[in-house]
């Protein structure tokens, strides 16, 4: 049996009995994944809990959109801004004559369970990341890439919505590692910090983390818009995955299986 | 021989992951004992949503429990206090309350029984015999508004010494003269020093608008679990025996019985 008809037996059989000499047939099941097991777990588990996290936001949200900034605000104080759409409450003068339907009660349960569980799996990757190198190797950008050389081409290919190429598909472009750096680095933990900063019970153990941001109403107004980048990541970085080759991407982020589209897996 | 390996390698990775997942959830079981044991499990685990929601709610009361037991509310100077308070909407009063109103509250009463070694009714003159508190904190709704107020009332505590609470008991569950309008609080939230039987508000009496004559301040925790027109106080060292056994009206009606989020 040839090595090409071993592969063919293999794959189409995908029996338990050993094919000796074989040696092609194991690429796709010992080479490195494109992502790691764990990457790729809580990847998804990210993306269910944040979508439960941006309903439930925006669903509360809606029962007040006005915003304030500093430690109060409420319908007899002047507002930072407001979302022009009608309120769930009644109370709220929108001057709109009609009411949203008011959900805030899964909406708020909702919201703390989603948080938690992105939090301690967000909390496992940090710590697997941190042992395996995973921010060393895999987002930390290369010295090389930092120079504004490389930095205007690979701005300029994105711009170009120039599709990656086969190294690239394989790795993180300098954008990619900078942008991934800035939302679980900076993002994640300041939705968090700004999220507990609304409550009346962790702040009373910890008043600096509402203090500092300069009041209770701060901190929601905050949590807002660091949620809305949030939500502008996302958009991009399905944009970007949708250029880059949807399939490809999405079997990557699903098997950690490398590849194109078109092309045969890689090693 | 390395598509060997590489199957063995698999093999054992299933192992270590199914070892895994078995101490995961061994440990997922003894936490949830432990959290048991301790009263860390919010009696809403269960609730009107089938349960789905317990692992947050624990998680969330339980860790509150650890790190806020004795923590105390941030108060705040009097230059900060909002003018004017923001009033929410109450339910139209009863005919029991615009009674009491005409008579400008003296019948008022609080009645305290439950697990208590001297079942007690108390009128307003009585509360405001005892040591006068006052507290400057923020009010924060659910909603997302908020204001600042100067509260003076009688701790809760106060009374509960008064009444007697017996060792065994977990919970005071608090009810409104306004109908199936009640809460409850674990013992540490009601032996907590801001935790007010509250009947004034920036010097004045406090307004019916606020929960007038009396009403529960707790502000560790969000504006509806701060019942106002209160009249009565059960202790209890179970749930169950109240309404759905789920620890609140407010619970009943879809929302979180621990409130400090």
């Amino acid at each position: 049996m040839s090595d090409v008809r071993a592969t063919w037996y293999h794959s189409r059989v995908g029996d338990s009995v050993c094919i000796p000499s074989a040696a092609s047939v194991v690429s796709t099941t010992t080479a490195t994944p494109r992502h790691s097991a764990l990457v790729r777990v809580t990847h998804w588990i990210t993306t269910v809990c944040f979508f439960a996290l941006l309903v439930s936001g925006v669903e509360i949200v809606i029962s007040h959109p006005r915003f304030y900034w500093g430690e109060t605000g409420n319908d007899l104080t002047p507002t930072l801004f407001k979302i022009p759409i009608p309120a769930s409450r009644r109370l709220v003068p929108t001057g709109y004559g009609y009411l949203l339907p008011d959900q805030n009660g899964w909406s708020r349960y909702l919201h703390f369970e989603a948080a938690w569980i992105v939090m301690l799996s967000g909390l496992l990757y940090l710590i697997s990341g941190l042992f395996t190198g995973h921010f060393r190797k895999n987002l930390l950008p290369d010295g090389a890439d930092l120079s504004w050389r490389a930095f205007s081409t690979s701005i300029a290919s994105r711009l170009r919505f120039k599709k990656p190429n086969e190294e690239e598909a394989l790795s993180y472009n300098v954008l990619q590692r900078l942008t991934y750096l800035f939302v679980i680095f900076v993002l994640f933990p300041l939705v968090i910090w700004t999220g507990l900063a609304m409550s009346p019970a962790f702040v009373s153990a910890v008043p600096a983390a509402v203090n500092v941001l300069g009041g209770q109403q701060s901190a929601r107004t905050l949590h807002f818009f660091v949620s809305l980048a949030l939500v502008l990541f996302l958009l991009v970085h399905i944009v970007m995955v949708w250029l880059a080759g949807f399939k490809s991407r999405m079997r990557a982020m699903i098997t950690g299986r490398a590849g194109t589209d078109t092309g045969m897996e890689r090693k | 021989m390395s598509e060997l390996s590489g199957r063995r390698l698999s093999r054992r990775k299933l192992i270590t992951t199914g070892l895994a997942a078995t101490a995961g959830v061994s440990a997922l079981g003894v936490a949830a004992e432990l959290a048991q044991k301790y009263g860390l499990i919010p009696p809403d685990h269960s609730g009107v949503y089938g349960g789905f929601y317990g692992l947050g709610e624990t998680l969330t009361y339980a860790s509150q429990r650890l790190l806020t037991r004795h923590s105390l509310a941030r108060e705040f100077s009097r230059s900060q206090i909002s003018k004017p308070p923001f009033a929410n909407e109450i339910e139209p009063l009863t005919d029991e309350f615009k009674r009491l109103q005409a008579g400008k509250f003296a019948d008022w009463r609080l009645s305290v029984n439950g697990m208590v070694a001297r079942p007690a009714s108390f009128s307003l003159d009585q509360l405001k015999s005892y040591p006068s508190h006052t507290q400057i904190t923020m009010l924060q709704c659910e909603e997302g508004w908020s204001y600042i107020a100067e509260w003076n009332g009688v701790p809760l505590s106060q009374v509960l010494d008064v009444v007697g609470v017996l060792p065994q008991a977990r919970y005071v569950v608090y009810f409104s003269i306004e109908p199936d309008t009640w809460e409850s609080i674990d013992m540490s939230d009601a032996l907590h020093p801001q935790t007010f039987l509250t009947y004034g508000m920036n010097g004045n009496d406090l307004p019916v608008g606020h929960g007038g004559p009396l009403r529960l301040r707790l502000p560790r925790q969000l504006g509806y679990k701060n019942v106002k027109f209160i009249t009565h106080l059960t202790v209890t060292d179970n749930l169950k025996g109240f309404g759905k056994g789920l620890g609140s009206a407010s619970t009943e009606a879809g929302y979180a019985w621990y409130a400090g989020i």
